[in-house]
């Protein structure tokens, strides 16, 4: 299988007035395409500083990231910016959408910033609110949705470019558990059957046992790397199974 | 990212804080009004002082008596230097001035049946109508056998026609100027103010030979204007007329003129400086007002930067480069002074035209100040929108989507 992400000897250094913090110290990955990898660990483990790594929101300090590739530990912030367009989508914690701005207008968002674009492909729009469930509510504004329907917009705004690689910081944070099911549930279905590659990052083992492999981090470095219980040819039995 | 979604964008950004967005774009439109409305009055001026200097008569020179100042009898001596003979004289030898009229004035007042009228009288020569360019609206004007027969005749302006005879034809009717009649034969078209704000049409011409034994009983004429034969020979009729008036007043070599010939031109363009100077002065002060509203949109497009980092932040996650942000708050500024704009030509418009209205001053539009108004309203939004739109642009994404 490809690799859609090589991390090779990465470290984040940020400097807080005279102190160096080292968020990632000397991090080698690999993520294939296809996996569903949930990334855990405590508070101040470099989790977050990992995913912005892997999002091109930040560039490492020293060491290398290519993404399908290309090394993105190289580009300019232009550049980046259209790799986060074009491979990557994010979903957060708080669902980070655009408020008083409704949930179609949400999902297109991505689309209007692509260059290659000079119309808005309507089909594929509606195609993902379908998939999500959202159809029914596309001229509501988002913030008169419940959280569950808002991270299904964060979820639909985060695949309408088709990313390579998909990446949820705690995504079930801020909703109750029955939501959180459901959110898990879509998020196991797209790397089901549309095999979009995931990153997911969480400290709750209930929702990590969603994905099929998992890392630990602690002080920046990674702590374990294993894969899920269940066997490749069973994947798709556990335990997403209980959605269709 | 296109065109039309940055349109949208901006203008749901507008419509979400309405008062504020209000309340910035009333101060472009006050910039943009006060310049429009400033100018218009400005140019309203230029182009009344111009109108009247027309009315005053092309490549007009006039000559006035003055006291020469050596001399130990000023005053009423000083005046009579000028005489009907002079003018002759000026009219025959010189060449560069083809025509020239005599003319002394007296106030006086003009009886017709029970109506009577206080003007002025002026005593002109034949040629007063071509060096003056005043037509008549009705009869004839004086030729030389009236002004050597002293006739018993005149001419009205229009105030005095109106004033005495209403709307029916004085033209044949009989006036009484210190209980002599004299005939009315005809009656001058309107000319309006002088630049100096009198009113040129409340007068009565007749010959200055009437005027001089008839009325005042003197032989000295107030004055004399003369034509040149063309706007450039202006110069050189001047020279022409002082060299042979002082030969003709015996004035040696050392003494001053005892009379002053000016040129009409002369006078019109100070006061065509004047009013340009009015117009830049007045243009001017009302910038200060639209580069005033300018700093009220960058105000308020930082204020709304700041306001919106989080969107910023998420714009910028999902793929927005620098420049898509950049354009994003520059359109918004932009179209918030475009507006501003707009409504400020149509504001400029109504109230340059209440002034005219109300103050009877006139006010002239003039559509290239109404572009450069407009256009510099958008300079000012892209002007003043740049360094809060910059600085949303330059934002780290991280930090912009962790700010609450």
């Amino acid at each position: 299988m490809q690799n859609i992400v090589l991390l090779e000897t990465v470290y984040k250094i940020y400097t807080m007035g005279e102190v160096d913090v080292t968020a990632l110290n000397g991090i080698s990955l690999t993520i294939k395409k296809g996996e569903f990898v949930a990334v855990m660990g405590a508070s101040g483990s470099g989790k977050s500083t990992l995913m912005n790594i892997l999002g091109c929101l930040d560039s490492p300090t020293r060491g290398k990231y290519y993404l399908e590739g290309i090394e993105a530990s190289q580009l300019s912030k232009n550049e980046l910016a259209n790799i986060r367009n074009k491979k990557i989508g994010f979903v957060f914690q708080s669902f980070n959408l655009l408020s008083r701005t409704t949930v179609l207008e949400n999902i297109e968002l991505p689309l209007i910033y692509n260059k290659r674009i000079s119309k808005i492909d309507t089909d594929r729009v509606h195609q993902i609110m379908k998939i999500l469930g959202l159809e029914e509510f596309q001229k509501h504004y988002t913030n008169q949705l419940s959280g569950g329907q808002q991270q299904r917009v964060a979820i639909a705004r985060a695949i309408i470019n088709n990313p390579t690689l998909l990446l949820a910081d705690e995504p079930t944070g801020n909703l109750d558990s029955v939501t959180s099911m459901e959110v898990m549930n879509v998020f196991c279905d797209l790397n089901n059957k549309m095999g979009i590659t995931i990153v997911l990052v969480t400290h709750e083992n209930d929702i990590a046992k969603y994905a099929r492999r998992f890392i630990v981090l602690k002080d920046g470095k990674v702590l374990s790397d294993t894969p899920s219980q269940s066997t490749a040819s069973d994947i798709s039995q556990i335990p997403c199974e209980t959605i269709s | 990212m296109t065109i039309p979604p940055l349109f949208k964008i901006a203008l749901r950004a507008i419509m979400r804080n309405k008062l504020r967005s209000f309340l910035t774009v009333l101060g472009i439109v006050i910039g943009v009004g006060a310049v429009i409305a400033m100018v218009s009055i400005g140019q309203g001026a230029k182009v009344m002082v111009e109108k009247q200097l027309e009315s005053l008569g092309t490549n007009v020179l006039i000559i006035i008596p003055i006291s020469t100042t050596h001399s130990a009898t000023r005053g009423t001596t000083g005046t009579i230097t000028l005489t009907a003979e002079d003018v002759l004289a000026i009219k025959k030898e010189c060449r560069a001035v083809s025509y020239v009229s005599p003319g002394i004035r007296t106030s006086t007042q003009v009886v017709y049946g029970n109506m009577n009228w206080t003007t002025f009288v002026s005593g002109v020569g034949p040629d007063y109508q071509i060096v003056r360019n005043w037509h008549l609206v009705s009869g004839r004007f004086f030729n030389e056998q009236d002004i050597n027969i002293m006739a018993k005749v005149c001419i009205l302006g229009q105030t005095v026609a109106t004033n005495l005879f209403g709307a029916s034809d004085p033209v044949d009717k009989w006036v009484r100027v210190n209980n002599v009649p004299f005939k009315v034969i005809g009656v001058l078209s309107t000319k309006g103010q002088s630049p100096t704000g009198q009113d040129q049409d409340d007068l009565v011409l007749m010959p200055y030979t009437t005027v001089q034994r008839k009325i005042m009983g003197v032989t000295y004429i107030g004055v004399a204007l003369a034509s040149s034969v063309s706007a450039e020979a202006r110069f050189e009729a001047i020279e022409q007329i002082t060299s042979l008036l002082r030969q003709r007043h015996h004035l040696k070599l050392n003494e001053e003129n005892d009379f002053s010939v000016i040129s009409q031109v002369e006078f019109a363009s100070t006061i065509m400086e004047t009013s340009h100077t009015m117009t830049v002065l007045l243009g001017s002060i009302a910038s200060v007002s639209l580069i005033v509203g300018g700093i009220g949109i960058m105000n308020i497009m930082l204020v709304s930067t700041t306001e919106r980092t989080k969107e910023i932040g998420i714009r910028m996650a999902i793929g927005a480069r620098e420049k898509d942000i950049l354009f994003q708050f520059l359109t918004e500024a932009t179209v918030l002074s475009s507006i501003g704009g707009v409504v400020g030509v149509i504001f400029g418009i109504v109230l340059s035209k209440s002034v005219s209205y109300f103050g009877s001053w006139p006010s002239l539009l003039s559509p290239p100040s109404i572009a450069i108004a407009f256009f510099f309203s958008n300079m000012i939004g892209i002007f003043f929108g740049y360094y809060p739109a910059r600085k949303a642009s330059r934002l780290n994404p991280i930090d912009a989507l962790r700010y609450e």
